[in-house]
């Protein structure tokens, strides 16, 4: 309860610093192009009451969910089959490394063919994009793992499956939450420029439709939405790690 | 029960160890001291089965050790406790792997853990524990599948002194409990003294035994204040010092 109280202080301290350079910004620029910050924040709670605002917000979210599970399902596990068995990793360092570079979002018009315009080839283009972070951090993660865990287990006449479950998966979970926490911010971010295509629904066409309306306190209602949503997914992502990883977080005793 | 034939093994065409041969009987118990880096780990991982020699073979009661089983035990330099498991789950964790039940391993455990003087830690993790608590539950954890056979490789060597003595003592009650046999690797002469009946001096690389010393005093635990131990350290120490 205390650590959720500090944590909300922090957030609090964080969101008042932020709105005061807003609002010295938007003094600055006359309050035109940047609202003042109160009024963004009655304009949001104003679309809050509304269906339309929820619906937008329970869309992106929905792909930006949907995609962070299908990165992790997909990437995780190949990541630790990549750390831990050197053939398949021969053979599949090569692709990943050579592509890992190439900026996988210039691949959005292929993906809107090959998947259609509706939700699976937004949520793919997040998937792909977030699972090469989840893939390359676990794959190295696993790889790090000192040989005297492994060792600690095949001493006691552990098999492989032993050794998996003892070793490879535990060490290798807070490698790919932190990736996955990490990556909440990547995503968001896709998401906002996936939205901005063929679609009619999703805070990023909220933003953008509003910005090509000129309707600025909209606009920003939908920035500070996703930024909610970023927020949100980031914390959740946060308590994930710290509950399935307790024992990264311990202090040393002596 | 356990006899070290020729043994040798060699890392990129560079022989570690080289025609090592002992043997250890029922209830003895071996230390193996030499220079650092001579290839005494290597030894310990080709008596537990973690490691194949290249020559040479190790039989533990006429059979020949092919690879790590439930009767023989390693405590692993650094104590080998994994940071991700409770206490208990550590010390449990030999038992699970041969099929234990939950409820059954960990009561084994739990009595195991205060055989060592852990009471009450059991959801602790080892980051929870201070070097000595650790060093604790490895020894529970070695003992706890009842092995026919222990291995310490260096086990007190990042300890303090007060409590590495204290946890040699407590090692010597353990043994004196069940006399399980161990083999004891260490580059401290005065452990050596403290924890072997017979102590075996290996060479600089490849390492090969040299000389093994008889330990009349063994077993007491006021050992380092006697004058045999005195007279048996300065022996060692002349032998050691030859190799470097």
């Amino acid at each position: 309860m205390v650590k959720l109280f500090a944590a909300m202080l922090r957030y609090g301290l964080v969101i008042l610093v932020l709105g005061i350079l807003w609002k010295l910004t938007a003094l600055s620029l006359g309050g035109v192009v940047l609202p003042h910050p109160e009024d963004a924040l009655a304009a949001l709670a104003e679309a809050m009451t509304t269906r339309i605002f929820w619906e937008h917000f329970g869309v992106s979210l929905y792909r930006s969910v949907t995609a962070m599970a299908l990165a992790w399902v997909t990437a995780f596990p190949l990541g630790l089959v990549m750390g831990s068995v050197r053939r398949v990793d021969k053979i599949m360092a090569p692709f990943v490394f050579l592509t890992y570079p190439v900026p996988k979002i210039v691949l959005l018009p292929i993906f809107l063919l090959l998947l259609g315009l509706g939700d699976t080839s937004k949520i793919a283009m997040i998937a792909l994009i977030l699972g090469y972070q989840i893939l390359v951090t676990t794959r190295d993660g696993v790889r790090s793992i000192h040989p005297k865990y492994f060792d600690s287990v095949r001493s006691l006449g552990g098999s492989n499956m032993d050794v998996l479950r003892e070793v490879l998966l535990p060490a290798a979970l807070p490698h790919g939450f932190t990736a996955l926490r990490l990556g909440t911010g990547v995503s968001v971010a896709v998401l906002f420029f996936v939205e901005s295509f063929a679609t009619t629904r999703g805070l990023g066409y909220m933003i953008m439709d509003a910005w090509g309306a000129m309707d600025y306190l909209t606009m920003f209602s939908g920035i500070l939405g996703m930024s909610i949503m970023g927020a949100a997914l980031y914390e959740v992502a946060n308590v994930l790690e710290r509950k399935v990883c307790r024992w990264m977080f311990l202090r040393a005793k002596d | 029960m356990l006899t070290a034939e020729n043994l040798g093994k060699s890392y990129d065409g560079r022989s570690v160890i080289s025609d090592v041969s002992f043997t250890l009987a029922e209830g003895e118990t071996l230390a193996v001291v030499g220079p650092s880096g001579c290839g005494k780990t290597t030894l310990l991982y080709l008596l537990s089965g973690l490691s194949a020699p290249d020559e040479g073979r190790a039989l533990l009661d006429g059979r020949p050790i092919t690879g790590p089983a439930a009767d023989i035990s390693i405590i692993l330099q650094d104590y080998g406790l994994l940071p991700w498991r409770t206490i208990i789950d550590n010390v449990a964790l030999g038992l699970k792997i041969q099929g234990m039940g939950r409820k059954e391993r960990m009561e084994r455990a739990r009595a195991q853990l205060a055989e060592v003087g852990i009471v009450g830690r059991d959801g602790d993790y080892p980051a929870n524990l201070s070097g000595g608590e650790q060093q604790r539950v490895a020894i529970a954890r070695a003992f706890v599948t009842r092995p026919r056979l222990t291995l310490l490789d260096e086990p007190f060597s990042s300890l303090d002194a007060l409590t590495r003595e204290r946890l040699q003592l407590a090692l010597l009650d353990a043994w004196q409990v069940r006399r399980v046999p161990y083999v004891l690797v260490t580059h401290s002469l005065e452990e050596a003294v403290m924890l072997g009946q017979r102590i075996m001096v290996m060479s600089a690389r490849p390492a090969r035994p040299v000389a093994v010393f008889e330990n009349p005093g063994f077993g007491d635990a006021r050992i380092r204040d006697t004058e045999a131990c005195f007279a048996l350290l300065r022996e060692l120490r002349h032998t050691v010092e030859a190799q470097w």
